[in-house]
């Protein structure tokens, strides 16, 4: 009888939160679904129904091409070159003696508290196409004569995209790995030491492994983000139809009056990032190994 | 058991992250009710009036907060205040920058505002949907009311010409649906200061102008430079006038088959490709929403002569560092021909009722109330025109010099792209028309590519036409 008792207690604490999570997640996703086979205005009470044809255009539809293609480009070179360089950076950090490291943590932290608008600010500073903007200032220096490159506009708009999402990534990251780095007993290198193992070699041997279900993780969450993110720099930095991204067609096609067909682009989205971090769960799968 | 319990833990988990983040923008499109204590209940009371003839309030009014109001801050509070002063009408007033954003959740709920002010061509396109899905009231009569405070009808006093385009009327059934409210010319602005200093003059037509552009190319200044793309739909709409007069105007505004292939057409596309050659090389780096004060700098610089803006540029630009003996100027756009007129473009900004609105006879008591004279005068505080009779005379300093563009003898343009239904894989007017002259000037798009995909555009928005 206690435990009965117990039982509809507990129940009733979460019964609240269930139900809200339920109306303001679960409601909302499916309303995307269904939404997606109807036509109808972006302030229009009136739906009509028309299957699944929002999806036939959709799917031939170029601008949507393009915009899925770019989205698939900063995914891959974002992933890559953020990872890369927190791993690198954590591991400098926590395995070699540094001067002043937690001011290292915090400068490369701070780009992940910052606000879309501000970034927005600082790298139109940065990408600055005459002289004085910050890189074409460096490139000058270096070259000995005026180097003007357009930053955010072709060719090089997306490469000006990928720099500055890289630097919003890093720190986040990089704080992440240096906590489960910390976590690796320090005997283990100290015996691997004793064997002859040298730095990089700890490096592969002890610390990725060990670190290894944290990566995985993590890469889950980042491929989910760049996905959010990708829309907002885009949205923010760069002149419209110069390089979007999905979320940024969805976006366009509420405004041009086709909300059905923005929730199908919305569709395929949700479905194209599910199925990716599945499928990168399922490649990075190896045996886990314990401390 | 246990599992069921982490699972609904977790899920209370993100519903309180759910929560912090919906929390925010519900808070911000409530306007706080303090406002007005006893009548938030009281719209369909008769009991809550005094005046048994007044029409029940509170209206709600969405404004978009623009360069006027950063001119003479709280101009829309000011006039708000007059109308309930005049009507005991009280007003719950939304201002602000993004006003899509603010309105829009709500908007989508069923919940609209009273009055909106906000003009078409901007990139969200709120006015636009509403036209499309017809849901903005017809305020013909309002044409014919007595304007609150006054014994003159709104007729008497709008400046006839800017009623009857399809920019207030736009079924073309003759019934009006949005009011103008704010015009102002566009026209190329460049630095007077300069003109004068090198003893240049300003171009009458477009072959005096590449002229020009050779002239200061070698003195390393660009001809030409635009703050977004989005500049360019009064460009274009004062060129394809200048280039065609109203019969070409007419025919292209409503996609007219073939429209592009005439010579008029031709001659359109082939001035914004030279323009293009002649533009300043950063300016597509900058043409976006972070940026584009850059490029407007590029003038105050003395970098380039010529950018697309309208009368509340030097405003906009007030507090920018410029170059010595710096002076605005404004022109119109030149002649396509020798002899012909310029012309330039008129920008009106429409205030309208949704015909979902609450208290659609309050909004247009409020709505002809944009006409009375205390209204004019408040507004003009901030730099608005209205088109109201004898507007002209009461402008003082730059604005005066700007709206005399039209008595040189160029063209006043005034109307806009026919709306068309919203058709997937079909974008707005920008978007097909004029976002890929970045490219143009870039070089990753080609003359052909650009007026192909034109072409095929019209000929999808002509298909698509809302009334045909």
């Amino acid at each position: 009888m206690r435990s009965k008792g117990r039982n509809r207690f507990i129940a009733l604490c979460v019964a609240p939160a269930v139900i809200l999570f339920f109306l303001f997640m679960v409601v909302p996703t499916l309303n995307v679904f269904r939404m997606s086979l109807f036509e109808r205005g972006a302030y229009s009470p009136t739906e009509t129904f028309v299957g699944m044809n929002n999806f036939k255009v959709l799917l031939k539809d170029p601008k949507f091409i393009a915009s899925m293609q770019n989205t698939i480009l900063l995914i891959v070179t974002v992933t890559i070159i953020t990872f890369f360089f927190a791993i690198v950076f954590a591991a400098i950090l926590t395995r070699e003696k540094i001067h002043g490291q937690n001011f290292f943590r915090i400068v490369f932290y701070i780009p992940n508290i910052l606000s879309i608008v501000v970034i927005a600010g600082i790298f139109s500073a940065i990408y600055k196409p005459d002289t004085t903007g910050m890189l074409n200032n460096i490139f000058s220096f270096f070259a000995g004569r005026d180097i003007e490159i357009l930053w955010k506009t072709q060719p090089m708009v997306i490469v000006s995209i990928i720099i500055a999402m890289v630097w919003q990534a890093i720190g986040y990251y990089m704080v992440m790995y240096m906590a489960s780095m910390a976590a690796v007993p320090v005997s283990l290198y100290e015996s691997a030491g004793l064997d002859g193992a040298g730095r990089l070699t700890q490096f592969f041997q002890i610390t990725l492994p060990l670190i290894w279900t944290n990566i995985r993780t993590t890469l889950t969450f980042f491929i989910i983000s760049t996905i959010n993110m990708a829309f907002l720099f885009v949205k923010s930095m760069v002149a419209p139809g110069m390089a979007d991204v999905g979320l940024s067609f969805m976006y366009a096609q509420k405004d041009a009056g086709l909300y059905g067909y923005s929730m199908a682009a919305g569709v395929i989205i949700f479905l194209f990032s599910f199925l990716l971090s599945a499928l990168v769960n399922k490649v990075t799968e190896r045996e886990v190994l314990e401390m | 058991m246990k599992k069921m319990l982490s699972l609904l833990l977790a899920s209370a988990m993100l519903l309180s992250l759910l929560a912090a983040c919906g929390g925010a923008p519900a808070a911000q499109t409530n306007p706080p009710a303090s406002d007005n204590p006893s009548s938030s209940q009281g719209a369909d009371d008769p009991v809550e009036s005094e005046k048994p003839a007044a029409p029940s309030g509170p209206i709600k009014l969405a404004a978009l907060s623009s360069g006027y109001e950063t001119t003479y801050p709280g101009m829309w509070k000011e006039v708000c205040d007059a109308f309930t002063a005049e009507t005991g009408i009280e007003v719950q007033l939304t201002l602000e920058k993004n006003l899509e954003d603010v309105i829009g959740p709500s908007m989508q709920g069923g919940d609209y505002p009273d009055v909106v002010l906000c003009a078409t061509g901007r990139g969200p396109a709120l006015t636009e949907n509403f036209i499309k899905d017809r849901q903005i009231a017809d305020i013909s009569d309002v044409l014919g009311m007595t304007i609150p405070g006054e014994s003159a009808k709104v007729s008497d006093k709008v400046m006839a010409d800017v009623l009857g385009t399809n920019a207030t009327v736009p079924y073309g059934d003759g019934k009006t649906y949005l009011a103008p409210m704010f015009y102002a010319p566009c026209g190329l602005f460049y630095n007077a200061g300069l003109f004068a200093e090198k003893g240049w003059e300003i171009p009458k037509t477009w072959d005096e102008m590449w002229e020009l552009g050779d002239k200061a190319k070698a003195e390393d200044i660009d001809l030409f430079t635009y703050p977004t793309t989005g500049y360019f739909d009064a460009f274009f709409y004062a060129l394809m006038y200048s280039v065609g007069g109203p019969d070409f105007f007419n025919k292209a505004t409503s996609y007219a088959e073939g429209v592009w292939d005439t010579p008029e057409g031709q001659q359109c596309f082939e001035i914004v490709n030279k323009l293009a050659s002649y533009t300043a090389k950063v300016t597509p780096a900058q043409a976006n929403e972070t940026d584009f004060s850059q490029n407007q700098q590029l003038i105050l610089d003395n970098k380039a002569l010529f950018c697309p803006n309208g009368t509340w540029l030097p405003g906009e630009m007030a507090e920018a560092p410029r170059a010595d003996g710096f002076e605005w100027g404004m022109c119109a756009l030149p002649a396509a021909k020798d002899g012909g007129n310029g012309a330039s473009y008129s920008f009106l900004e429409q205030i309208w009722i949704p015909s979902g609105a609450a208290n659609i006879d309050a909004a247009k008591q409020f709505v002809a109330f944009m006409y009375s004279d205390k209204a004019v005068d408040i507004f003009l505080k901030g730099g608005a025109v209205q088109p109201v009779n004898g507007i002209v005379d009461k402008l003082e300093g730059d604005n005066k010099y700007f709206y005399s563009i039209y008595d040189n003898g160029a063209n006043a343009v005034v109307g806009v792209f026919s709306p068309y239904t919203s058709t997937p894989g079909l974008g707005s007017n920008r978007e097909e028309f004029f976002d890929p002259i970045n490219g143009l000037i870039s070089g990753s798009t080609t003359l052909e590519q650009w007026t192909s995909r034109f072409k095929e555009a019209s000929d999808l928005m002509r298909e698509n036409l809302l009334i045909k």
